[in-house]
């Protein structure tokens, strides 16, 4: 596994923090830096924060107070365009969210496709206005071997296709989980565990620096749970910064580089797995850690 | 387009003589058993070419429906769109006002005192009637289709939002790709019954002298002084008519239903 290295800028910095819910605040003064690699793991108990907390690090719940550094911009601001940062943080829900009217296949192509495609098309027309102007040059000087070259090089470029690069795309990934003949179908006729894998390849998709999981195995049977894991634990091992929100416990302490106990809206405690599992200090998390284990 | 047709039937029947023929026999049965019911019959439909009235009513009231659900659907699925946003997001309470009090409004005024208000103020100066029926029953509809429509986006799980801006899609596009297929496909069964009420409803226009289907039979009335025949005949061609765009909707609506399960292909 990389190693994780702690005097680089942190990826995602969080600086006091805090939510509330009308009188009901969930988030209080929350603050924690995380670095390029690492996985985080969020414990705790029903209702102590952890899903707001990780809905506020991509502002699906705006932030009441506090920072959210990412990418050196505070996405906490709201008058930041939060869309383009949403681009590099990948999200997977408990209830996987598959988009119900789109085809597994478009379902992955979807985000990139809409989001890239203008930006594409501007690249490859710059691209080829490029070339008319050098080969008009090339002639004007009357360097035949340049031409030639610029000729070929205009003739072999492929018609401006992103929604085929997409497609591409997205059959490497549905095929890297195994679900290729699954392409066309759409998600009511996948199983739980089908359709996390691909909810989990859809937020790949993006290739986002961090990828943020709520439960993702939550709402799963429990023979379906391990394909979840495994997957996970594979774009883990790539060196993909993770915060994972999770009951497993095993799975945590396996995977988890770093955990957080998370108790009525604060950092409890937190520590490598081993020290929260096997030596907690905070009687908070001792009692969570014998309620669970 | 009617008229020729009328010369072509006309052209076709000096040949054959079937008019004649069909008044012979009428006059004859009904002779026979001492009745006038087929005469009026024959009244109220073959003589002078009435039927291509109920043609031309039919022709009308269609284009008067169709047109005014495309503006309805359009109106609507705006109407509804921002009253869901200002909901989710808070972003657009003028908007969202403006519209709810437009929906309070249209819904709560009868459609005959809108359609006069058009008719006869707005838009006054324009002397085709269809196209006013048209924009009044489409301004009406608008507010019934919002209300179905806001209920189909209601119906759209939030975590398909959620799902959509967590992957970097902003708010429209989120809307456009993801929340308004489902929401219409979830409004499908009763936007179709919206369409046929639309189909029914429209025989109001007849009030300002628009001749659709519902108003043909007043004027056949005025010729032949029968009164029955004609109103029995259009409500039948109304039936028809109702039944057969609801058995292709119905087709429609199947297709869609379709289209989640295994994804119509294999
Ligand atoms: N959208 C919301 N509106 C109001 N209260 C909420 C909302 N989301 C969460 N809460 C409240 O915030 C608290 C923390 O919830 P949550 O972050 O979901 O906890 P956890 O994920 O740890 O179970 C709970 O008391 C919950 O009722
Ligand atoms: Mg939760």
């Amino acid at each position: 596994m990389a190693e994780i290295n702690k005097n680089e800028q942190p990826i995602l910095s969080v600086r006091g923090l805090k939510k509330v819910f009308g009188s009901n605040v969930v988030l209080k003064d929350i603050s924690t830096d995380i670095y390029k690699g690492e996985k985080v793991v969020v414990v705790g108990a029903s209702g102590s924060g952890k899903s707001t907390f990780l809905r506020c690090l991509n502002c699906l719940e705006d932030p009441d107070g506090g920072q959210i550094i990412f990418d050196e911009v505070d996405i906490a601001d709201r008058k930041v365009n939060i869309n383009v940062h949403r681009q590099n943080m990948g999200m997977v829900f408990q209830q996987f969210n598959l988009f119900n009217n789109k085809t597994v296949l478009k379902n992955i192509m979807l985000a990139p496709y809409i989001i890239y495609k203008k930006r594409k098309k501007k690249a490859y027309k710059a691209e080829v206005k490029a070339d008319e102007k050098a080969l008009k040059e090339a002639i004007l000087a009357g360097d035949r071997e340049k031409a030639s070259q610029i000729t070929e090089r205009i003739e072999k470029r492929p018609k401006f296709n992103y929604k085929a690069e997409c497609r591409q795309r997205a059959l490497e990934l549905l095929r890297r989980i195994g679900l290729e003949d699954k392409a066309k179908v759409y998600p009511s006729t996948l199983s739980g565990g089908q359709k996390q894998r691909v909810a989990i390849v859809r937020a790949l998709a993006m290739n986002p620096k961090v990828m943020l999981f709520d439960e993702p195995t939550s709402a799963l049977d429990p023979e379906m749970v391990g394909e979840v894991l495994n997957l996970i634990k594979e774009v883990a091992d790539e060196g993909m910064t993770m915060v994972i929100v999770t009951h497993e416990m095993g799975f945590a302490r396996e995977v988890g580089t770093r955990v957080i106990f998370m108790d009525e809206g604060v950092i409890a405690e937190e520590g490598t797995p081993a020290e929260i599992f096997d030596n907690p200090q905070n009687p908070r998390t001792k009692q969570f850690l014998n309620a669970v284990l | 387009m009617i008229k020729l047709l009328v010369s072509l039937v006309n052209l076709i029947d000096s040949y054959l003589g079937i008019k004649a023929l069909i008044l012979n026999v009428v006059t004859e049965i009904d002779s026979f058993f001492g009745w006038r019911v087929l005469k009026s019959i024959y009244r109220a439909t073959i003589e002078q070419d009435r039927w291509s009235l109920y043609l031309q009513g039919i022709v009308n009231t269609l284009l008067i429906a169709v047109v005014a659900a495309f503006i309805g659907v359009f109106v609507g699925v705006l109407l509804s769109m921002i009253v869901f946003l200002n909901k989710k997001t808070g972003k657009l309470k003028p908007l969202a006002w403006i519209a709810n009090t437009y929906i309070t409004i249209i819904r709560g005024t009868p459609v005959v005192l809108q359609l006069m208000i058009l008719y006869f103020v707005v838009f006054a100066s324009w002397d085709n009637g269809i196209l006013i029926g048209a924009i009044t029953f489409g301004i009406n509809s608008s507010a019934y289709v919002a209300e179905i429509i806001r209920a189909g986006f209601e119906s759209v799980d939030d975590g398909q939002r959620e799902a959509g801006r967590s992957l970097g899609l902003n708010t429209w596009q989120t809307m456009f790709h993801i929340i308004i297929p489902q929401a219409l496909k979830n409004s499908l069964p009763p936007l179709f019954n919206e369409f046929i009420t639309l189909v029914k409803e429209t025989a109001i226009v007849g009030y300002v002298g628009i001749m659709d289907l519902g108003k043909i039979p007043g004027l056949i009335q005025s010729r032949t002084f029968e009164y029955l025949p004609p109103l029995i005949i259009a409500a039948i061609l109304y039936l028809v008519v109702v039944m057969i765009l609801t058995l292709i909707l119905r087709v429609i609506e199947k297709k869609f239903a379709k289209s989640d399960r295994n994804g119509g292909k294999k």
